[in-house]
């Protein structure tokens, strides 16, 4: 009976990816490079934001991956904390550097696209203040991987971060929300380019966000199979040096 | 073949950069450290080999 | 339990002045402001909730690895850690020794440092209520970053990497309380969310930090 929990055995794990892997590479560069072209080249202007409409194609993938990659590190360390399937807490490791780079894209992108639409980079917006207070947590549990040497602790370690720090970013979220709104009345700008969005752009948009969704996907598996080398590379190195 | 991006052109352009920028970036030490590892651990498994 | 904690008081008090340290920053954090800022006390009487908020933040994160370290270098925490008493309690009482040592002397001396940075006079009140309430969630969050980093040579910076994102909405609800009792609006809402996180804070974390430890002492 095949079970989904197959896939966390390790040379399991390595033998299908090891054939997934370049599919899904392929399929992440030529999905995202579909989406881009179409969004760059064949979108007409938008008559308020003019080009810089485009940018969304770019902006609101990665900030949407932004979030599901710490939602996939959470259910990641859940179940390294109860099943202690090894592959599953280094899946978690290796995704933690693609969500740090896709919210460090939503950021950039959204102040290229606020200084022309708001006249300013930043703004202490709820949104734009949870994204900062995201990359904080990435950062964090990034550097508390990087500074643990044995890996079931670090990955006990950071398992249990996540878990709390989830629900912290969800607190900062709510309390940024309530900050701004409690200082500055109905001043609020708003990321979304308006919400009835033409079809024009909705096609695009919707093929960028699978395209980054694969390249997540693409990026984490191989991610992933150098952590498990990684970790199988160290656990020889150790019996050697009882041996 | 290039559209014309009136006056937002840097910041368009910019923002597509940046972005291609990091996960070309990001792809590539992932790629670069993939490689290292599987070649040190082929190494020490072939070592190991030898050995006994 | 009891004598832990007398005995945790006692160290604190004792060991090279750790004590005084949170106090003495805090007090110079309220020196410095106006020295960067300038003496304008219409602008210092508008940052000075926020100021004071994140002052306490910072002098609490300052003698955080002292819950831990020296326990663990000298191996008392793994005696703890196998004492009769649940490792949750033994956190527990850590971190309220944390709390009266650093927290409370903080809520004391707050009401002089608002002083210095003319902290309008109806704010005096919700600034002493809010730091009551909510240094208790700084010292709990704090105990479990410590435990995450207890094993690790310096871990001090990467302690406040992990810690500080933790404190944001404590910072939040806290400062809003503040500035919003010197302006003499209404605070009930941020009050009370500061009290939850508190209340939550005190009552789940101290299993996540005994549950961090022992993977650390394992």
């Amino acid at each position: 009976m095949a079970s989904f929990w197959e896939y966390a055995n390790p040379l399991k794990f390595m033998r299908v990816t090891d054939w997934l892997l370049p599919i899904v590479a392929v399929a992440a560069v030529v999905v995202t490079a579909t989406g881009l072209i179409w969004g760059f080249f064949f979108t007409p202007d938008d008559f308020r934001q003019g080009a810089t409409v485009k940018i969304v194609f770019l902006h609101v993938p990665a900030a949407m991956m932004a979030i599901n990659v710490w939602v996939m590190m959470l259910v990641a360390s859940l179940i390294w904390l109860i099943r202690r399937h090894h592959v599953s807490a280094l899946a978690a490791k290796a995704a933690a550097p693609i969500g740090l780079t896709m919210t460090l894209i939503g950021l950039i992108t959204g102040a290229v696209w606020g200084q022309p639409m708001w006249g300013t980079w930043w703004a202490w917006d709820p949104r734009l203040t949870s994204f900062l207070i995201l990359f904080l947590f990435y950062l964090g549990y990034i550097a508390l991987w990087a500074a643990i040497d044995d890996p079931d602790t670090g990955a006990d370690l950071t398992a249990v971060l996540c878990l709390v720090g989830s629900v912290f970013a969800v607190l900062s979220r709510y309390a940024a929300l309530f900050w701004n709104q409690g200082l500055h009345q109905g001043a609020s700008l708003s990321v979304q380019p308006g919400t009835r969005m033409d079809w024009a752009y909705k096609a695009p948009l919707y093929t960028c966000m699978l395209g980054f969704g694969l390249v997540f996907l693409a990026l984490l598996l191989a991610g992933t199979r150098t952590e498990i080398r990684a970790r199988r590379m160290k656990a020889l190195v150790a019996r050697e040096r009882m041996a | 073949m290039i559209p014309d991006l009136g006056r937002y052109t840097l910041e368009v352009s910019l923002a597509y950069v940046v972005s291609l920028g990091l996960i070309g970036v990001l792809a590539f030490f992932y790629w670069l450290r993939g490689r290292s590892v599987k070649r040190q651990l082929a190494e020490i498994e072939t070592g190991r080999g030898k050995n006994g | 339990m009891i004598a832990l904690l007398i005995r945790d008081l006692r160290l604190a008090l004792r060991a090279g002045g750790g004590f005084g340290l949170g106090l003495a920053f805090f007090l110079i954090l309220a020196v410095l402001v106006p020295l960067g800022v300038g003496p304008e006390p219409a602008t210092l009487a508008l940052i000075a909730p926020g100021i004071l908020w994140v002052g306490a933040l910072l002098a609490c994160l300052l003698s955080l690895d002292r819950i831990f370290a020296l326990d663990f270098e000298d191996g008392s925490l793994d005696l703890l850690a196998t004492a009769p008493v649940p490792l949750e309690a033994v956190v527990t009482i850590k971190a309220l020794a944390h709390w009266l040592t650093t927290g409370l002397p903080l809520v004391l001396i707050s009401p002089v440092l608002g002083l210095l940075l003319f902290l309008p006079a109806d704010a005096y009140l919700w600034l002493i209520l809010s730091l009551l309430l909510g240094t208790p969630a700084l010292s709990v969050i704090g105990t479990f970053g410590a435990a995450l980093t207890v094993g690790l040579k310096r871990g001090g910076l990467l302690m406040s990497l992990l810690v500080l994102p933790l404190y944001i909405p404590t910072l939040v609800f806290g400062a809003e309380v503040v500035s919003r009792g010197a302006q003499g609006l209404a605070v009930n809402t941020p009050l009370a969310l500061l009290a939850g996180i508190t209340a939550g804070a005190v009552a789940l974390l101290p299993f996540a930090s005994a549950l961090v430890l022992r993977i650390n002492l394992r």
